[in-house]
């Protein structure tokens, strides 16, 4: 049976979410959205300009893909929902929005506060609402609780590529969240996109790591690649490791 | 607290003797600063970075790529006026020159954003000469009424306000605010600014603040570099910045480094600055904050701006005029007279081509009127 993830409404196949900031021109956007067979991207709002002929972000985005439009630039709760309003009018098609409140310019961490009273309102208007956070058990929960579509749990700050830092914690959202997980922000390489899988994450989202690759339409194929590879691994049931090696009966060998 | 108190704490600093001490060893040791600190600041400003610049360049070109990507937000600035209250030695506006004084109607002002618009851009920074009088806060907020119709993102290069109204500007529909400090030595700033409100060091300094607080969304700061020993200068301009980005979180702050360029008057610059000492700056103030936006105006010529473009650029001018009217209003010939010479007199288009010849995205648009 195919592996698809249940999410928003869609199955999807290809469980690499892909952010469109960063790249240098948007034909190699399109370019390594095409080479990685993305079905989910999200675009912020703040860069569409639906009224431009050829400057716009969105004419670039591969048929294939469902657009998740974001609020980046909200500082609250307030913000984030006239951006996610004004998203539905420039794109009714799609009803997802990925909420983004960060008030912090230093290190982009997300504010869970704001971003929960966001979700909460955004629900209840329809919308499919993918809220970015700092990874928190219980702040998870109440996202769900809200009507979060998923949860999406930082690596490590946005832009930086340091990997999966929280990965405790994140692990723990995977086990015992029942929406799904998926680890966005801060992942710099296909390995940690792989590992994050293999935890039992839903789907990742990567941005900068591709964007500003040296090929980033081959860096796309390469996370896409281990994305699949990661979640194959989860699939199949890693054997549990250990950092010694394990003589076989230690304690009761002398019943033999 | 305001950053006056950061500011006096380095004020009679013994910055020559300091500078002229730093060895290339601490230049390097201090860009590899996880956390930097004023001292680090003050190692890459030091002449010894000279000897090193290559390898601070490509650190400060990896940092930049990380935080900004591979992208060049681009705006126009547009003059509303160039009435003046105050006589700046340095200014082609002060108000003792002998110019054509001129005001936009609101009808010119329509016009004048029709035209820019039309360019593609969204991104409009509005100037006036410092005149309350001439251009009260009832006038600009009926300008930004005209503007809010044609670009997503308005800021303003304005006389300094009072926190209620940066509040009520921000209500109005600006985002974004551009103010110098010009310099940040107080004698200097005495000396330069012979009369006018503009004579008020404090009030300028804190103005920046009294926006933050007031809702803007972003500040860019500014030094003007010849009216005095510019290592001193961006020192306190990278202070600043640093101030503002640990007491308002949520605001974005950015920086220009404007060299003096000719202009009507015979003020000299007391510190030549050149384009290595340029290309310094902005890899010091990247390394020391690399997520502080950098502008780079039409004063700098189209070859150095190319050039310095990948060590930590991320806002530049386009298709600018410094004349009021500059886009579609021609009044008696040129006797309506710029306040300083540009030097890259492309247009959006050609500044477009070049951003994509160099591997760069120009962005156009990149955020959107909420209200």
């Amino acid at each position: 049976m195919e592996d698809l993830l249940d999410i928003g409404g869609k199955l999807i196949a290809n469980r690499l979410f892909i952010g469109t900031g960063k790249f240098s021109s948007y034909a190699l956007m399109r370019s390594a959205l095409e080479s990685a067979r993305a079905q989910i991207v999200t675009v912020a709002l703040r860069r569409v300009d639906a009224g431009s002929k050829t400057e716009n972000i969105l004419d670039y985005i591969p048929k294939q893909c469902v657009i998740m439009l974001n609020t980046s630039g909200a500082r609250n709760a307030d913000e984030a929902v006239r951006i996610a309003r004004l998203a539905r009018a420039i794109s009714p098609a799609s009803n997802w929005v990925k909420i983004e409140v960060i008030r912090d310019n230093k290190y982009l961490l997300p504010d869970n506060l704001e971003t929960l009273k966001a979700t909460e309102i955004l629900s209840q208007e329809g919308f499919a609402v993918f809220p970015y956070m700092s990874p928190d058990l219980s702040m998870a929960k109440r996202m769900m609780d809200a009507g979060a579509a998923c949860v999406m749990p930082l690596g490590s700050p946005i832009g930086s590529n340091r990997g999966i830092k929280t990965r405790e914690l994140v692990e723990i959202m995977a086990r015992e969240v029942k929406i799904p997980v998926i680890v966005d922000a801060g992942l710099g390489s296909p390995s940690e996109a792989c590992e994050c899988m293999e935890l039992g994450c839903a789907a990742v989202l990567v941005n900068t790591a591709i964007a500003i690759a040296g090929d980033p339409v081959n860096m796309a194929k390469a996370f896409s690649d281990a994305v699949g590879a990661g979640r194959r691994a989860y699939l199949a049931g890693l054997a549990s490791d250990s950092k010694q090696a394990n003589p076989s009966s230690p304690l009761t060998g002398f019943l033999r | 607290m305001s950053y006056y108190q950061a500011y006096l704490k380095y004020k009679d600093f013994p910055f020559a003797k300091t500078f002229s001490n730093i060895s290339a060893q601490e230049v390097m040791a201090a860009s590899r600063a996880d956390k930097t600190a004023a001292e680090d600041l003050l190692a890459l400003l030091a002449p010894a970075a000279e000897d090193c610049l290559e390898a601070l360049a490509q650190k400060a070109h990896d940092l930049t790529k990380k935080y900004f990507g591979k992208s060049i937000q681009l705006y126009t600035p547009m003059y509303l006026s160039n009435y003046c209250d105050n006589q700046c030695a340095y200014c082609g506006f002060n108000a003792n020159n002998q110019i054509i004084r001129k005001q936009l109607t609101l009808k010119e002002v329509e016009a004048e954003a029709a035209q820019i618009s039309s360019t593609g851009l969204g991104h409009i920074l509005i100037l006036s000469g410092e005149s309350r009088e001439k251009t009260p806060l009832t006038y600009i907020k009926d300008c930004i009424k005209v503007l809010k119709r044609h670009f997503s993102s308005i800021s303003v290069e304005i006389y300094p306000l009072n926190a209620d109204e940066y509040a009520q500007i921000v209500q109005a529909g600006v985002d974004g605010l551009t103010l110098y400090q010009e310099t940040y030595d107080e004698k200097v700033y005495e000396s330069v600014h012979k009369a006018g409100p503009k004579k008020d060091y404090l009030f300028r300094l804190g103005a920046p603040e009294r926006a933050a607080s007031g809702g803007i969304r972003s500040v860019n700061l500014g030094a003007l570099l010849g009216l005095n020993d510019w290592r001193k200068e961006i020192f306190f301009l990278g202070l600043h910045a640093q101030y503002l980005q640990d007491n308002f979180c949520d605001v974005e702050i950015g920086a220009s480094i404007p060299r003096l360029r000719p202009h009507l008057g015979k003020f000299e610059p007391v510190n030549d600055v050149s384009d290595r000492n340029l290309a310094q700056i902005i890899i010091a103030l990247r390394i020391f904050l690399p997520r502080l936006g950098i502008s780079l105006s039409t004063r700098e010529d189209s070859r150095l701006r190319e050039n310095l473009l990948p060590l930590g650029i991320t806002r530049m001018s386009a298709g600018s005029s410094t004349k009021v009217g500059g886009h579609t209003v021609i009044y008696d010939g040129d006797s309506n007279l710029p306040q300083f010479e540009i030097s890259d007199t492309r247009d959006v288009e050609q500044i477009k081509a070049m951003l994509a010849a160099k591997g760069y995205q120009p962005v156009l648009k990149d955020w959107m009127q909420l209200n």
